[in-house]
């Protein structure tokens, strides 16, 4: 299996170099043709011949050096890394002989890819199936917003490729799943998980265990980040350490929560340079350990982690798991969440009776029918943004205040006509889950004309009013 | 016995003010004669956690997704539940991020 590996990727380095050559004959053959002036001398003939004849060495092709000194322009570009004795030229070869696999080009993996690539690894793979977002742009810095709209693959690769032209940038244009994941890994050395969301994080650790490939892998959300290296020396694999997903109401995502930009471009950086580290044998990686950050109090903790478990069910030695076994496995299933950290699981908790669309909703409003809005969304994001004369109580205080609603509900009803009837109680959240289980709760406690208005902020700004800022 | 608790990851958000770091005194529960991993999770599901307790313990372990540490080490190197306590120790609780 690794024998295999080994081989694909010598296939692929040759090819590459093959490539490279092909193309440098194309543009000596059309100078020639046009007779413009021949770089370097060497289109002179062999008769020119500069002690080079010999050995075949030569300096059209940096790929393919004299055995013992770097190519000139390599020297050049590289020289504040050979100048460092624990790194040296020994160092920037292995470096660009590596090949290595960046999954998820985003807050992660911007940093990563544009180290790695300004750094000289010979071929560096980007796999991610997402679009450019505006969203996206504080805090994945390898997109610019001439890119909004297009792939993120492409933006990254782009980027890469006008920092370091000489170095190999293969474009994965798709999510990584069961079904693609080994043939796309199998073609690296390294791999880098730079995603968001816990099933592609247990899929991406299986199928480098499956391949023996080193994972660094990477998380951040909201002002912390952990970093630890996975399937090297020794150290575990994703699942001896978290063997059982969490519930799915402990999975926080950078959709919901939030995430201080630079926080994953620091964890990312650190990920770039223990690759680096794994690719050339330099220093002590992660492995075996873990990096926690806490940006608010500045704060970074190394801590000793388990070593890989003998019980585990996939890199375990009497592990009885197949490459077969992980095509067919649903990680989404597994861990009870999508693989995406945007996409979310509508909640369906209510009757037909007890729900409004937005458009039924803005009817009423516009026939003028008393009543009370309320938003219970946490007050930092009713901050951000909210409906006229809403009424925010957050629904994990909804409980305890409920005289508060009732106040409202008082006035409203006085302000009316008909003053003898309940008003009308309408609840909406961002997406129209949280506004389930508050009316829920509001039935139970006696409002019994409480209504969830379907999707929420998010089905108002796209059915209602394309203007309503969406976040 | 003194100890400092220290909760991230989110975990923080059960407890009151969403406060992280935590200096207590726990003494060992009745009949032992020092505290171990397993009673200090009771005393802090009793004395710390404000909501949502099942997001912490889950069958009177910490729930999957949690890495426990003390004094910087993996719980599973020290005995984990069985693990015994000295004064002055640093014990971290800490929810496993997955985003990016
Ligand atoms: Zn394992
Ligand atoms: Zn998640």
């Amino acid at each position: 299996m690794d024998g295999g590996g080994g081989r694909g990727r010598e296939l692929e380095r040759l090819r590459a170099e093959r490539e490279e050559l092909d193309a440098r004959i194309r543009l000596l053959e059309s100078e020639i043709e046009t007779g413009s002036a021949a770089p370097a001398g060497e289109a002179g003939g062999p008769a020119a011949g500069v002690g080079d004849g010999g050995g075949g060495a030569c300096q059209a092709c940096p790929g393919l050096a004299h055995a013992d000194s770097l190519p000139a322009d390599m020297i050049y570009r590289y020289s504040r890394h050979l100048l460092l004795p624990d790194f040296g030229v020994e160092g920037q070869r292995k470096l660009s002989r590596s090949s290595i696999l960046v999954v998820g080009a985003g807050g992660l993996g911007s940093p990563v890819a544009l180290y790695l690539a300004a750094c000289g690894v010979g071929i560096l793979g980007i796999v991610d199936g997402d679009d450019v977002e505006l969203n996206n742009l504080h805090r994945q810095i390898i997109h610019q917003e001439a890119y909004i709209g297009r792939s993120k693959v492409k933006s990254a690769a782009d980027t890469c490729r006008a920092i370091n032209s000489s170095i190999k940038v293969v474009e994965h244009h798709h999510t990584l799943k069961p079904s693609n994941a080994l043939e796309v890994v199998r073609k690296y050395d390294i791999v880098v998980d730079a995603t968001d969301n816990l099933p592609t994080r247990y899929m991406i650790s299986d199928c480098c265990v499956l391949l023996n490939k080193p994972l660094i892998s990477g998380a951040a959300l909201g002002l912390e980040g952990q970093l630890t290296v996975y399937h090297h020396n020794g150290s575990p694999c994703y699942r001896c350490l978290f063997p059982n997903p969490p519930p799915v109401a402990a999975c926080q995502r950078c959709s919901d929560s939030g995430v201080l930009g630079v926080v994953p471009g620091v964890i990312g950086c650190l990920q770039a340079l223990e690759a680096i580290k794994v690719a050339t044998d330099i220093g002590e990686p992660l492995s075996g350990r873990m990096l926690l950050f806490d940006a608010l109090s500045a704060r970074i903790r190394i801590v000793k982690i388990r070593g890989s478990s003998p019980v585990c069910t996939i890199c375990a030695e009497n592990s009885v798991f197949t490459q077969e076994d992980f095509q067919k496995f649903d990680y989404e299933a597994f861990t009870q969440s999508p693989m995406s950290d945007k996409s979310t699981l509508s909640l369906n908790l209510l009757p037909e009776s007890a729900r409004i669309t937005c458009t039924e909703y803005k009817r009423l409003i516009d026939k003028g029918e008393p009543h009370v809005l309320l938003d219970v969304r946490p007050a930092h994001h009713f901050q951000i943004v909210s409906l006229s004369r809403s009424l925010n109580i957050p629904l994990s205080v909804l409980e305890e205040k409920l005289p508060m609603l009732e106040t409202s509900m008082k006035e409203t009803m006085d302000a009316s006509a008909a003053s003898d009837k309940q008003p009308s109680l309408y609840v909406v959240c961002r997406r129209g889950n949280d506004s389930q289980s508050a009316v829920q709760l509001l039935r139970e406690k006696g409002f019994h004309s409480a209504k969830d208005i379907v999707g929420g902020l998010q089905s108002w700004a796209q059915d209602v009013d394309p203007d309503f800022p969406a976040y | 016995m003194h100890l400092t608790l220290e909760f991230g990851g989110g975990l923080e958000l059960l407890l009151e003010k969403s406060t992280k770091v935590h200096k207590v005194d726990v003494q060992p529960r009745d009949g032992e004669d020092k505290a171990t991993m397993k009673g200090l999770l009771s005393w802090v599901k009793s004395n710390l956690i404000k909501e949502r307790p099942e997001m912490f313990i889950k069958d009177d372990s910490v729930r999957p997704g949690v890495l426990v540490l003390i004094n910087d080490c993996d719980w599973e190197l020290c005995g984990g539940l069985d693990a015994e306590l000295e004064d002055k120790d640093v014990v971290v609780f800490i929810s496993t991020l997955h985003g990016g």
